[in-house]
């Protein structure tokens, strides 16, 4: 559980920190505050429910060092509503975000080429109406920039990305933790 | 234990005779609190009341017999003075306040509560719940602004919650690493009646007081120790909140390893036990600083290498082999790396630990401490307790109060040099004795403190050590000492400077004095005023009477001691520098 001496990198690193929660009013500004107190930016943040009833799931991704993003979680294990929290490079999950791209209904009949945008990004078509149209992707980070770029030069109305969502490679065992109590 | 629930049957008796026996008893929220209060066995509070918290004070006045609320002058001293009461008795302290202004006033409290890991429970008024959120008068979101300063907190909508929140609260803040909670009640859920019962929390599912110790680990660290050539313990607090001073002592005689101890650890052994060597640090004793880059196994028990203990940390420890036994996860590896992690409570760690011990001795390595010992009484100790040119030194003073006290006093200091000189030369024979803000450095903290102290330890002596500055932070606490005659022993030393900054300027800022020259009051007036008896001296030749008469008495007694004016504490790890560079003068 604990490294050794000078095992830490120092190199600025993607860590994915997943927090396993009851679900209380007063803890995401708990979490909040750990980061704020470091002068550390969460660069995105989802709040969902988990595999478990009634336990809640924080999906945080920071870039920072080894040394920090473990003092990080260990102040938020520390919190009485939190059960546990890890956290993992991208090579130890499978993660995902989800954007939308609202763009105007004429370029999809004027513009041959957003057709294909959209079938080669494996995107979906949401919702069709008179004046705009809502695609939607999923993919890595990269991939959704990517269908941006290719999209930008016909006129994004809006977008929004949401934050990371991500399971873990190996086993959580949130269960048997719970079952300890 | 037996008395209390005793108490809460019979004025729950005495409720149910006067209203019809088959129907359920409803109590307001307010009222349910104070049986909380007396369920979780609290004697003692003290606060300040307001309109938020008007209907807790109508029941803590019905309940005055069972519940003693003292009235501080501000609610930082509610704080302070809980703060010093669970810290001298190992209890839950507990402040209370109105919302608004009331709540703000503890922050500083909670703030010191937490980093120093003192139980304490705060309860504060709020609004009423259909105003939360309308800025109402003296709304103010406590819970948004306590939260990085408590271990927990939570805000009370309803009455029905009190039971069970407070139950939670004080499990919360006694359990584990002890700490701060802040439980915020609308005035509403304080009027609502309610039927209530109250069932004493023993757990919460998320929440992991005391880790399993790993017994691997504890073989780990044994085989570390049994080898060690050089091995160093530097204990903190964690040994006095896990009630280890026994197996401590056991350790350091069983496997003769010189110990230390950080600024909170101070008085869990005795100061005069053979094998104590002092205090690390900043200020600490020059031989433990220094060894601690040349030992091969350092052992830091309950203690949390703060970097006013360790200096510059890149430079911290490196040759050694580092244990650390401790109960909060979250400190391995949070700024020294552990070669060996044990983890757990300490009493039950160091007991686990000791069968493991062999016999041994390290009178070679303990000679170098003591060596280093007698360096630093040449150059320093000797000038600061036997002084011989004129003006009287800090030092001094405490000596004289060790040997008017025998070494039982409890001693509460404030923040600055006397803190420093106070913790460097007050002799411990008893754990538990030395009360002070260590990791927040409250100005203010000692007077308040010292009175809930006192009123925790009513057999002792408290003797609170502060400086001009800071006692002019929480000067109007003398109020209560003169309302309630608590028997506190107030030394005032008197430098005329806010002297620990001044010091820094002298040795850092060439001297130039920014804003550190104080323009005193006459303090003994001051204390006169309260009806305190009080004394002043300038001269050496009243200190050893002055200080007697004043151990002596059964009153509340203040002195000023008017102190050189340009002292300075030495020895000194100038901060950013290596526990090597440690300065003696
Ligand atoms: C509330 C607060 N404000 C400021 C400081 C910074 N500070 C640390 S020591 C000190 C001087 C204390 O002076 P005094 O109380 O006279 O004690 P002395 O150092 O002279 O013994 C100051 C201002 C502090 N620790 N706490």
């Amino acid at each position: 559980m604990h490294k050794r001496k000078g095992k830490w990198l120092m190199e600025n690193k993607w860590f994915t920190i997943s927090v396993y929660s009851e679900n209380n009013v007063g803890l995401l500004n708990r979490i909040s505050g750990i980061f704020l107190k470091r002068h550390i930016n969460i660069e995105s943040l989802n709040v969902s429910k988990s595999e478990i009833d009634d336990v809640s799931k924080f999906t945080i991704v920071v870039n920072t060092t080894e040394k920090w993003v473990h003092n990080i979680v260990g102040q938020i294990e520390k919190q009485i509503e939190v059960i546990k929290a890890f956290y993992h490079t991208d090579d130890e999950t499978i993660y995902q975000e989800s954007a939308l791209f609202k763009i105007a209904s004429g370029l999809l009949f004027d513009e041959r080429q957003i057709q294909n945008i959209i079938k080669d990004n494996n995107a979906q078509i949401v919702t069709v109406s008179r004046d705009f149209f809502v695609i939607a992707k999923s993919g890595r980070r990269s991939e959704v920039d990517e269908m941006y770029d290719q999209l930008k030069p016909y006129g994004i109305m809006q977008f929004v990305r949401s934050g990371r969502i991500s399971v873990t490679k190996d086993v959580m065992q949130i269960s048997a933790i719970l079952k300890e109590f | 234990m037996k008395g209390v629930g005793w108490r809460l049957m019979e004025t729950l008796k005495e409720k149910k005779t006067s209203t019809d026996s088959k129907k359920a008893i409803q109590i307001s929220g307010a009222e349910a609190l104070i049986h909380c209060l007396l369920a979780e066995g609290v004697e003692t509070m003290y606060g300040y009341p307001g309109g938020a918290i008007m209907p807790v004070y109508d029941e803590l006045y019905k309940f005055q017999d069972k519940l003693t609320h003292i009235l501080t002058r501000h609610e930082q001293g509610a704080t302070h003075a809980a703060q010093g009461y669970a810290r001298v008795s190992g209890r839950v302290g507990v402040a209370i306040a109105t919302s608004g202004p009331g709540a703000t006033n503890l922050v500083t409290g909670l703030a010191d509560a937490q980093i120093d890991s003192t139980p304490m429970v705060c309860i504060t008024g709020q609004v009423t719940r259909e105003l939360l959120g309308t800025d109402a008068f003296q709304e103010t979101d406590i819970i948004g602004i306590s939260t990085p300063v408590t271990k927990w907190n939570y805000q009370i909508t309803e009455a029905s919650e009190i039971p069970e929140v407070m139950a939670k609260a004080f499990y919360i803040a006694k359990s584990g690493r002890p700490g701060p909670v802040l439980i915020d009640i609308t005035k509403n859920a304080q009027i609502e009646k309610f039927e209530f019962s109250y069932k004493k929390c023993t757990g919460v599912r998320s929440y992991k007081p005391v880790p399993k110790p790993e017994i691997s680990a504890i073989q780990a660290a044994a085989d570390l120790i049994n080898n060690a050539k050089k091995p160093f313990i530097v204990w903190g607090q964690g040994i006095i909140l896990g009630k280890a001073e026994k197996e401590l002592k056991q350790l350091v005689e069983k496997a003769g390893i010189p110990a230390a101890w950080t600024i909170m650890g101070a008085s869990a052994l005795d100061t005069d036990h053979r094998l104590n060597v002092g205090m690390v640090g900043m200020h600490g004793n020059y031989g433990p600083n220094l060894l601690t880059n040349e030992c091969d196994v350092l052992l830091a028990i309950g203690m949390r290498f703060d970097d006013r203990v360790t200096g510059r940390l890149k430079d911290y420890a490196k040759q050694a082999k580092v244990i650390h036994f401790e109960i909060d996860p979250s400190e391995i590896n949070k700024n020294v790396f552990a070669d060996v992690a044990v983890l757990g409570n300490s009493k039950e760690t160091l007991g686990l630990l000791l069968p493991l011990i062999k016999d041994s001795k390290h009178e070679a390595w303990h000679n170098i401490f003591k060596e280093k010992y007698q360096i630093e009484f040449d150059t320093i100790i000797k000038n600061d307790i036997h002084p011989t040119k004129p003006g009287l030194t800090m030092g001094e003073v405490i000596e004289e109060i060790n040997l008017a006290s025998n070494n039982k006093a409890v001693i509460v200091t404030d923040v600055g040099q006397h803190q420093m000189i106070a913790c460097r030369y007050a002799k411990f024979s008893q754990s538990k004795s030395n009360i002070t803000s260590g990791g927040l450095g409250t100005m203010g903290f000692a007077l308040p403190a010292a009175i809930g102290a006192k009123m925790g330890a009513m057999d002792r002596e408290v003797v609170a050590i502060i400086g001009d500055g800071g006692f002019q932070m929480t000067i109007q606490e003398l109020g209560v000492i003169f309302q309630h005659k608590i028997p506190v022993k107030i030394v005032v030393l008197n430098n005329d400077h806010l002297g620990m900054v001044r010091q820094w300027q002298e040795l850092f800022f060439e001297k130039r004095y920014a804003s550190t020259v104080m323009v005193n009051p006459d303090f003994v007036k001051i204390a006169e005023g309260y009806s305190i008896e009080a004394k002043r001296i300038s001269e050496r030749k009243d200190l050893k009477a002055t200080i007697q008469e004043m151990m002596a008495s059964k009153n509340p007694y203040f002195l000023e001691v008017k102190v050189e004016q340009e002292g300075n504490v030495f020895p000194m790890i100038p901060s950013g520098a290596s526990v090597s560079e440690i300065r003696l003068q």
